[in-house]
């Protein structure tokens, strides 16, 4: 993975309502989003936001209904104006581009996945996928080609001349990501792309994405308010809260240390054993021999939940922990119990002792 | 004496009434019959209201009613000739169109005409039972010597209801994009909407010729334009937000949106918009042989007029029978976009 910074937003805020720059004074003075609303009738959308997106990554925004998450993303390719802050794309400016700059960073640079599918329903699912090449003034001949290719990707072989309204949710969808595949951008931007659908089809769809970015390794933002959907995806996980961040970093990471009471609510719910990860919670061997009473070998990005099958839940066993065929860490299976129980919880029993 | 007197005595205005007095003022006929009929006492209960008529018995310096109706006309023939002089070149190419198509319907034999009006209903509904129906209602007025007449309706319809459209959706487009001409534009629709039919006539009459055919062609334009423009403005902005912003993210430019996903989006408002619009020609079509609009409507007049019972219910049954075909035609091309966009 590359550490190229490929989108960076910085002290970006939004408001809204009849005068932003009035409200954003009293933003900056340390009115909350509730004081704002009630005494000057503006909605604090965003609040001092700062993410690197890294090239190649996929960057999940999470929060939950009203925390400003397609307020955000909408920033990226400025279907919203900032009140404030700044926005680059590769290094450049995006606030600053004129109409014509801004029309071809969303042509060339960036494609947008949404949650209602947001298809042409007069147009047949080929043409759909090709809007984004259409747009540009391709050939009718040139981007049919390019549209069945990337329908065969996303596992629609055989549909470029359904209408849209002939195909499930999921398969919409699916349209939906080849559209955005179609234009052949390296940013994708996915608001809440897989939300309307029923439990199963998402798991297929994140699997879909997960595989073809392996493949065509995109800068992908990813929007949801689902924990699990946020694990599963993320590379960098932020979490947003009234129009601010919580918390953001490795989402291994944040799941283990929480840093405010609303993610530990969130993350209190979730099965640990199944997302959290050997890496994440073995002791590194930092020099030291390889113990030579361990039970076996496990790789670093096996979940606990196969770790617990694999030691048939007995605690007192210890494992060394490979990455790329080399030893790096170990770990101990009352390590991992720990691990399991939330932290909130385990604060209250250390209190109570 | 008149009931208002002690208003202009008590002010002491007497004199200045009088001053404008130069002998015995015109009588209307509600003076002489007064005169006649003599005078009755005024009590409470039958108290005038303070009309100009009634305050002008009293005071001479008050203008009669009539006088303002008159002023109205003057003001009206004062602006004629510069109202002629702008519009009567601008309108002219409707008398040429109108004349062209009703020149057009008339020379085309019935053999030709019929199977042609058969293709057309069929490619706008493609139901071959629609086709049947128009033909048949088409045999049946042809039968009854109605065909001519039909024809002329028709070709009337055909043109008007083409420069609505051709005006009226521009017309709506700007207004979908444009709060303060929707607004300025609105209570201009609510007027021509509610405005009786006949009264599109009167000043028209004035301004133009009777013997011309923009006469009636602008008064059935300016009726039924009204839905099309109705309705392209609420279909344009009725059209699904997030297909917009999908439209805005791939960078397209208004042009695009506008023709590859407005326009076709607002679709089915704008066809119902256009079904009306043919519906309320037709409405106005027969209203306007008034003015020497040729058609079924002149039939009608005539079993009016002449109290020939036979003949206008048998062209006001025509008048009924194209009503449908138009109708049914219409909302069966409507019908298909709407399936060919349902979600
Ligand atoms: N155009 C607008 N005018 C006023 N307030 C707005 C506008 N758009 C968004 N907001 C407010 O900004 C806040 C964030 O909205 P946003 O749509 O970004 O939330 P979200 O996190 O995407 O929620 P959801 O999960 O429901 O999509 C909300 O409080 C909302 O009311
Ligand atoms: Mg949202």
């Amino acid at each position: 993975m590359s550490e190229n910074i490929k989108v960076s937003i910085r002290n970006l805020y939004k408001i809204f309502g009849a005068d932003p720059k009035a409200a954003l004074k009293h933003v900056l003075d340390g009115m909350s989003k509730a004081d704002l609303l009630k005494q000057h009738r503006h909605v604090l959308g965003l609040r001092d936001i700062n993410v690197d997106m890294r090239e190649g990554e996929i960057t999940v925004i999470m929060g939950l209904s009203g925390s400003g998450k397609s307020t955000l993303i909408r920033h990226l390719n400025r279907l919203i104006e900032p009140t404030s802050g700044e926005v680059r794309v590769d290094g450049e400016d995006v606030l600053a581009y004129d109409e014509e700059q801004l029309r071809n960073l969303r042509r060339e640079v960036m494609s947008m996945v949404f949650q209602k599918f947001a298809l042409l329903p007069h147009k047949t699912v080929a043409e759909n996928a090709a809007t984004t090449l259409k747009v540009r003034g391709v050939a009718k001949r040139d981007y049919l080609v390019e549209a069945d290719k990337w329908l065969d990707r996303v596992g629609l072989h055989g549909y470029g001349n359904h209408y849209p309204h002939q195909l499930s949710g999921g398969m919409q969808q699916r349209v939906g990501i080849a559209r955005a595949l179609t234009s052949n951008s390296p940013i994708m931007l996915m608001d809440e792309a897989f939300s309307a659908l029923d439990p199963l089809i998402r798991t297929d769809m994140q699997d879909l994405l997960l595989e073809l970015q392996t493949e065509l390794h995109k800068t992908i933002v990813f929007i949801t308010h689902d924990l699990d959907e946020a694990l599963k995806l993320a590379d960098h996980l932020v979490i947003l809260k009234d129009g601010y961040i919580v918390q953001q970093g490795e989402p291994q990471h944040i799941l283990l240390n929480p840093n405010d009471p609303y993610i530990e609510d969130f993350v209190s719910d979730i099965n640990r054993a199944r997302v959290l990860r050997v890496r994440s919670i073995m002791t590194p061997l930092d020099g030291q021999p390889v113990p030579p009473d361990a039970h076996g070998e496990v790789d670093h990005d096996d979940t606990l939940e196969s770790m617990i099958a694999r030691s048939g839940g007995d605690t007192s066993h210890r494992f060394i922990v490979m990455r790329d065929g080399v030893p790096e860490g170990t770990l101990d299976m009352t390590n991992l119990v720990k691990a399991l129980v939330p932290r909130v919880a385990s604060d209250a029993s250390t209190r109570r002792n | 004496m008149a009931t208002y007197d002690f208003l202009f005595n008590s002010l002491g205005l007497r004199d200045w009434c009088d001053a404008g007095k130069s002998g015995e003022a015109t009588l209307s006929m509600a003076d002489l019959l007064a005169k006649a009929g003599g005078k009755t006492e005024t009590t409470l209960f039958n108290l005038p209201f303070p009309s100009l008529d009634e305050l002008n018995k009293a005071c001479a310096a008050f203008a009669k009613s009539r006088d303002v109706t008159k002023g109205v006309e003057d003001a009206f023939l004062a602006a004629k000739g510069a109202l002629r002089f702008v519009l009567d070149p601008l309108t002219q190419p409707l008398s040429w169109m109108l004349e062209f198509a009703l020149a057009t319907f008339e020379a085309t034999p019935w053999w030709i005409m019929m199977p042609l009006l058969a293709l057309v209903v069929y490619f706008a509904s493609r139901s071959m039972r629609l086709v049947g129906f128009v033909m048949a209602c088409l045999v049946f007025l042809a039968f009854v010597d109605h065909y001519d007449h039909a024809m002329q309706t028709l070709a009337i319809i055909f043109v008007c209801a083409f420069l609505c459209v051709l005006f009226g959706v521009p017309i709506g487009i700007a207004m979908s994009r444009n709060d303060r001409l929707q607004r300025m534009t609105i209570p201009i629709l609510d007027m021509l909407q509610t405005l009786p039919s006949f009264v599109y006539l009167i000043p028209l009459i004035f301004l133009f010729s009777v013997t011309e055919p923009k006469l009636y062609g602008i008064a059935i334009i300016l009726y039924a334009i009204v839905p099309v423009i109705r309705l392209t403005d609420l279909g344009i902005r009725l059209v699904d937000k997030d297909v917009i912003e999908a439209a805005d993210s791939f960078g397209m430019t208004d042009r695009q949106k506008l023709f590859g996903v407005q326009i076709p989006l607002a679709l089915p408002n704008i066809m119902a918009g256009v079904n009306q619009t043919i519906m309320m020609s037709l409405a106005m079509v027969v209203i306007a042989s008034l003015v020497s609009a040729p058609g079924l409507g002149v039939l009608v007049l005539r079993g009016i007029r002449n109290l020939e019972l036979g003949v206008g219910l048998v062209s006001g049954l025509g008048i009924v029978l194209l009503a449908v075909i138009l109708d049914r035609v219409t909302k069966a091309a409507l019908n298909r976009v709407n399936a060919a966009q349902q979600h």
